[in-house]
């Protein structure tokens, strides 16, 4: 079997897995990193997007022994000492979720956008979220808070105070 | 899945060897057709070949052609200031395939290597007279798409870069499938001096095409209004669940006309 090792959220970890193990099965059933989600499998859906080498991309069409040597950033790695990174914190107050099932995916794609393009409008917003579907909220709070996050993101402010 | 053995070529040489002697491969680059495809059990290769590390990304100018990589990513052209300032239609077309994560994995060489009819980079290759290179040769575009997920490539052959003249004006516009954002129909046209291209994808029930009438009356005058009244036979076109061939034949002619705006624009 294949050795893959692989910064995760700042960690080095090290596997041996099947050829055939997607990087997220390597996550959740070998790492134990439950928050990332699997709900299509078929490339479509976006709960399972994490960033590899800073990158979003989606973890279910993503063989683990291809990110051999990768750093690699889950949901479980945004909060730092206790504190939620301002795009969850702004998922939050937003209320961006509903079910919560797309929500990790949701916020990993929404840092990977302000990552990419700093301040975003809604349009930019609703053109970048095309790999992520949500069944529950009808995305208009989930733009929302992605609008805040991004503020909150590039300039430092948290997002409540900048909400009041 | 079935199971598998795992690959990384160090450089195209080796990757070619490793084709000639591994048990039934396959290449694998940015895995975003191919992993789909073999989780649903659709292709069952015994050896995986991954070409990320043989040194295939990057885009370079060379004299009036932009080449690049075939490993590139259809992010790292959608960005690239050199895709951009040349050809811009082609970094929209590239920015515009699927969605951003698929943009992040998956790649030029690819996409091409695929063929399929509703894919986008296949008309900007058409209409821009693009060059396939391979391990082995250099093959023009449309000696390299032969039919619907087929091409000219021998089974031990990899598509190392691919060489896009640069045009006077070009543009490509789309007509998504809502779900999927692969093409129900795309139009590429290209200027370049007197000779204009009109490539068509996603319409076509043999893949992608030329569409010469168009380009004939374009060399004329290209003007939107010169594809008024040229027809495209709804027989040629491909009929689904998406869209009708009637419908298909329809659109073509729509999308070449704001095509042509475009360009023009
Ligand atoms: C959700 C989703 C939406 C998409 N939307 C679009 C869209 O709107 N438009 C569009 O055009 N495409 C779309 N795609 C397809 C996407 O662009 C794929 O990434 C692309 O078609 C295949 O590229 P890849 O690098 O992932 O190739 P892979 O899946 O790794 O390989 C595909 C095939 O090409 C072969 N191959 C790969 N590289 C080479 C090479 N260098 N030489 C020879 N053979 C090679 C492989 O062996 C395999 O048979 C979408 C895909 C997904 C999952
Ligand atoms: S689970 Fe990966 S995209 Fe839906
Ligand atoms: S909150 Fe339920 S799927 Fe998005």
């Amino acid at each position: 079997m294949p050795t893959v090792t692989l910064t995760v959220n700042g960690r080095s970890v090290t596997a041996d897995v099947d050829s055939r193990t997607l990087l997220v099965q390597m996550l959740r059933e070998t790492l134990h990193l439950t928050g990332t989600h699997v709900g299509c499998d078929t490339s479509q859906c976006g709960a399972c997007v994490v960033h590899v080498d800073g990158k979003a991309v989606k973890s279910c069409t993503t063989l683990a022994v291809q990110c051999d040597g990768a750093s690699v950033v889950t949901i479980e790695g945004l909060a730092q000492d206790g504190k939620l990174h301002p795009m969850q914190e702004a998922f939050r107050e937003h209320h961006g979720l509903q079910c919560g099932f797309c929500t990790p995916g949701m916020i990993m794609s929404a840092v990977d956008i302000v990552n990419r393009k700093g301040i975003v409008d809604e349009a930019t917003i609703r053109e970048e979220l095309e790999g992520n579907i949500c069944r529950c909220t009808g995305y208009h709070n989930i733009v929302r808070a992605v609008e805040a996050g991004a503020k909150a993101m590039v300039s430092g402010t948290p997002v409540r105070q900048a909400a009041e | 899945m079935y199971p598998f053995k795992y690959q990384k070529a160090a450089t195209v040489r080796g990757a070619v060897s490793l084709l000639k002697k591994a048990e039934e491969p396959k290449l694998l680059a940015g895995g975003h057709t191919l992993l789909p495809t073999m989780k649903q059990r659709l292709a069952s290769p015994k050896t995986l070949i991954d070409l990320s590390a043989a040194g295939l990304s990057g885009i370079e100018q060379k004299g009036r052609s932009i080449v690049i990589g075939a490993m590139t990513t259809h992010a790292e052209v959608a960005n690239s200031p050199v895709v951009q300032q040349a050809i811009p239609a082609l970094a929209k077309l590239a920015g515009h395939i699927g969605d951003p994560q698929v943009r992040h994995r998956g790649t030029i060489g690819g996409s091409v290597a695929n063929n399929d009819p509703a894919a986008d980079y296949p008309a900007a290759l058409m209409a821009l007279g693009a060059v396939v290179h391979t391990s082995k040769r250099k093959i023009p575009a449309e000696e390299f798409f032969a039919g619907m997920f087929s091409t000219a490539l021998d089974e031990d052959e990899i598509i190392t870069k691919v060489a896009f003249p640069i045009p006077s004006k070009a543009a490509y516009v789309k007509f998504p499938n809502p779900a999927s954002r692969y093409a129900i129909v795309g139009v590429f046209v290209a200027k370049k001096g007197s000779n204009v291209r009109v490539a068509v994808t996603g319409a076509g029930s043999n893949g992608v095409f030329r569409h010469e009438a168009m380009e004939q009356a374009l060399a004329k005058r290209f003007n939107p209004k010169s594809l008024e009244g040229i027809a495209t036979p709804a027989a040629d076109m491909n009929g689904d669940i998406h869209a009708s061939a009637d419908y298909r034949a329809h659109l073509v002619g729509v999308i070449a006309r704001r095509a042509v705006a475009a360009a023009t624009a």
